[in-house]
């Protein structure tokens, strides 16, 4: 039987009660008897069998033909009495234990490998590209730990599948090395389990050799000025995260109903949300787009939209890629002004060749007039425009338009910084969109963090003063970056990580019990993690939806549709 | 080759491509779901999978030399592109290819001797806007997912760069964790 399941004679199994940290039960090892703590059922070989089903490995002690199912949540004689009434058929039955073992949900025991390699435990926070790609890294390195990912949604993938446009299917490709990631046997995914407040770090530090912050940032920089507050000012990540399924903002119902929009900060998020305001609802409709959103879309009467920056065009934060997208987006053209690109073809001479190329681009796009008949729709970049005030409609009750106080640039290049020259002007909108930066928030006191950077201090991903508190992703770095920068943060942090369990800065010598200490916690708490299986039924809905409709996918956007299909 | 083979081998990979697409909802073991790169090698890869064991004249022998100077010796089919190569025998290079293929990244970056960089195919606007983000770019860089293998190429060396950090950041963000 043991063979069967993988183990071999050298294995030695420690099993957990997960309601304390120590195990309960006894362990196991070769010909040897031992007396397992209140149950009265003498431990031999014969009596123990093993069956792995999906991730975790079930126990079940069988001894004089009678099962007893050892799981987490319920002590060992309840569930022996709740067997004894099953059926129970000559010799083993491994069918019928490995059928209740899927019924429950057990996470009684912890494989150990031979008595020399160490599976040390690791807990990561966060459940998108820095969670992942960190997982990643030290699933491959290393043969023996075991990867706990908690996610605070239901589904997993963060800003890959919340931030990323619909428009940009193929940038979502690394969802698949992700799952490739989350299907391992050594790696778990929790999801709907908010790290905070249904579990706190302290708990996942006892639970675990190291815990990962990998969580982001879910919050946003904030303008500073007068009438912030007002309806029809969103930030970015509101905006972004409303047409793309947060189930925070898919009540934001933004003002499509003027003709203006502002969109403030010229990244390349600024220029995603103006690309979603003035497509094609041809294109937009065959995306992923949330039905919600596109249905707002198609009432919208935006047609002009004003990217508006502090600085110039050789500041500017886009890149080439998206630029040339809005350039060539069908049924729209440029307004950019000639004047704000005089004497740079000179000043381009010698910069590096992106930005060179990109400022190319941009004036070419100023001079040339459009060919053929004029677009419907408008979209131009605001230079030297510096917000001030979001100026309210007659009865105060919306915003109407913003005043932009105008600059000019002190230095040059990169570090060239916006002085105000003392003029204003004012443009009349009806939607204001704050693409000025995203930010990360504290999210448990156990945890340093640096509220002037908005990040937590760390050093090569080791959280200072702070041992076995690792780092990756934007809440360690700002954020800033594309997948592929996290990607290499993350692997930086995981390298740390891989460096203190080598060098014994990280004691992985005694074992720690990993995600089978948490969960009677946790259905304590009332809180139903998430695993990836419960994801992939979530997913397989959103695609059988959306070919009903010839999009990728329709996605869920609340939650409790979400927990509904993972529990089907 | 004849130009109706040549029709028939087109066909025949626009019907797989399609077809696979549509499975890509499914749960497809990745291996099929890297299958739809849109490669510049499109149809001389699918053409040549078509066929049976592949004769030594297909194939080239390709060297890479890893980010910590570790040296990679391997063999590619012709027209397959050095995505393909790295993807197909499973190559140790962390992070390759993170878009698949379908040049929305720079995470498939070589670096090429100059002799070889020159025969290559001129590189495209879309190439170019990837590549221009690349971490560490020289003179003769180019995206692996772009570039076909050619008889040429037998036993050619090529580099991974240090680290496969895009640098699209905020300009001004000027956050440095402590």
């Amino acid at each position: 039987m043991l063979m069967r399941a993988g183990f071999t004679d050298e294995d030695r199994v420690i099993v957990h009660s997960p309601e304390s940290k120590h195990p309960l039960i006894g362990e196991y090892e070769k010909g040897a008897r031992k007396r397992a703590p209140g149950l009265g059922v003498p431990w031999t070989r014969q009596n123990f069998h093993f069956i792995q089903t999906s991730r975790v490995f079930r126990l079940v002690v069988c001894s004089f033909r009678r099962y007893l199912l050892l799981t987490e949540a319920t002590l060992c004689h309840n569930m022996s009495t709740c067997i004894l009434r099953a059926p129970v058929s000559k010799g083993f039955s491994l069918q019928f234990a490995t059928t209740f073992a899927k019924k429950t949900s057990c996470y009684g025991v912890q494989r150990l490998g031979s008595t020399a390699a160490p599976q040390p435990q690791v807990c990561i926070v966060g459940g998108g590209p820095a969670g992942f790609y960190t997982a990643q890294h030290l699933l491959r390195s290393h043969k023996g730990v075991q990867v706990d990912v908690f996610e605070k949604l239901p589904v997993p993938f963060g800003l890959v599948r919340f931030g990323v446009a619909p428009d940009h299917p193929e940038v979502k490709n690394v969802i698949n090395t992700f799952t490739q990631t989350a299907r391992q046997d050594r790696c778990g995914f929790y999801g709907n389990v908010t790290v905070g407040s249904d579990v706190t770090v302290e708990e996942l530090k006892q639970a675990y050799h190291a815990v990962i912050l990998s969580y982001g940032a879910e919050g946003s920089r904030s303008l500073g000025i007068p009438g912030e507050e007002l309806s029809g000012v969103h930030s970015a990540k509101d905006f972004v995260g409303w047409y793309n399924g947060v189930p925070g903002n898919k009540d934001l119902k933004p003002d499509l109903s003027a003709e203006t929009a502002v969109i403030l900060g010229q990244g390349n998020v600024a220029l995603d949300v103006a690309r979603i305001l003035l497509s094609p609802l041809e294109l937009l409709k065959k995306t992923d787009i949330t039905a919600g959103s596109l249905e707002a879309i198609a009432d919208s009467r935006v047609r002009r939209v004003l990217i508006v920056g502090r600085r110039g065009p050789l500041q500017v934060a886009c890149t080439i890629k998206e630029l040339r997208e809005m350039i060539n987006l069908p049924g729209t053209q440029p307004a950019l002004d000639p004047r704000d690109f005089q004497g740079l073809r000179e000043a381009v001479q010698d910069v590096p060749r992106p930005r060179k190329r990109l400022t190319e681009l941009l004036m070419k796009a100023a001079l040339e007039k459009a060919a053929g008949k004029e677009a419907e729709r408008e979209w131009s970049l605001r230079f030297l425009r510096s917000p001030t005030h979001i100026l309210p409609s007659p009865d105060r009750s919306r915003a109407a338009g913003i005043r932009l106080a105008v600059t000019r640039l002190e230095g040059s290049g990169e570090h060239a910084r916006a002085v105000l020259t003392g003029e204003v002007e004012e443009v009349e909108c009806g939607l204001i969109v704050s693409s000025i930066g995203y930010q990360s928030l504290p999210i448990d006191p156990a945890v340093p963090f640096d509220l002037r950077q908005a990040i937590i201090p760390n050093r090569m991903g080791r959280v200072q003063q702070a041992p076995g508190l690792y780092c990756s992703g934007w809440v360690k770095r700002g954020p800033a970056g594309v997948i592929a920068t996290t990607m290499n943060d993350s692997f930086d942090t995981a390298r740390s990580v891989l460096e203190d369990m080598e060098s014994g800065q990280l004691d992985t010598s005694t074992p720690r019990a990993g995600a089978c200490a948490l969960h009677t916690l946790l259905k304590q708490r009332g809180v139903t993690p998430v695993s990836f299986a419960g994801w992939e039924k979530i997913d397989a809905v959103e695609t059988a939806r959306g070919r009903e409709v010839g999009k990728p996918r329709e996605k869920l956007v609340d939650v409790r549709d979400m927990l509904k299909v993972a529990s089907l | 080759m004849t130009a109706a083979v040549t029709q028939r081998c087109l066909l025949l990979s626009q019907s797989l491509l399609l077809r696979s697409r549509s499975m890509i909802s499914k749960q497809t073991p990745l291996r099929t779901l890297r299958g739809q790169r849109h490669t510049a090698c499109g149809f001389s890869r699918a053409f040549s999978s078509s066929t049976g064991t592949l004769r030594s004249e297909d194939k080239v022998t390709v060297h890479f030399i890893n980010r910590d100077g570790e040296k990679i010796t391997t063999e590619g089919k012709i027209g397959d592109s050095l995505l393909d190569v790295v993807v197909n025998k499973n190559l140790d290079i962390d992070g390759f290819g993170a878009c698949e293929g379908t040049l929305a990244c720079s995470t498939c970056h070589l670096i090429f001797d100059e002799n070889i960089f020159k025969q290559l195919d001129p590189i495209t606007d879309e190439e170019m806007d990837m590549l221009d983000l690349a971490y560490g770019l020289t003179e003769t860089s180019r995206l692996g997912c772009q570039i076909c293998l050619s008889k040429s190429m037998n036993d050619m060396t090529v580099s991974v760069p240090e680290g496969v950090a895009d640098v699209r950041q905020a300009a001004d963000m000027g956050l440095t964790p402590s």
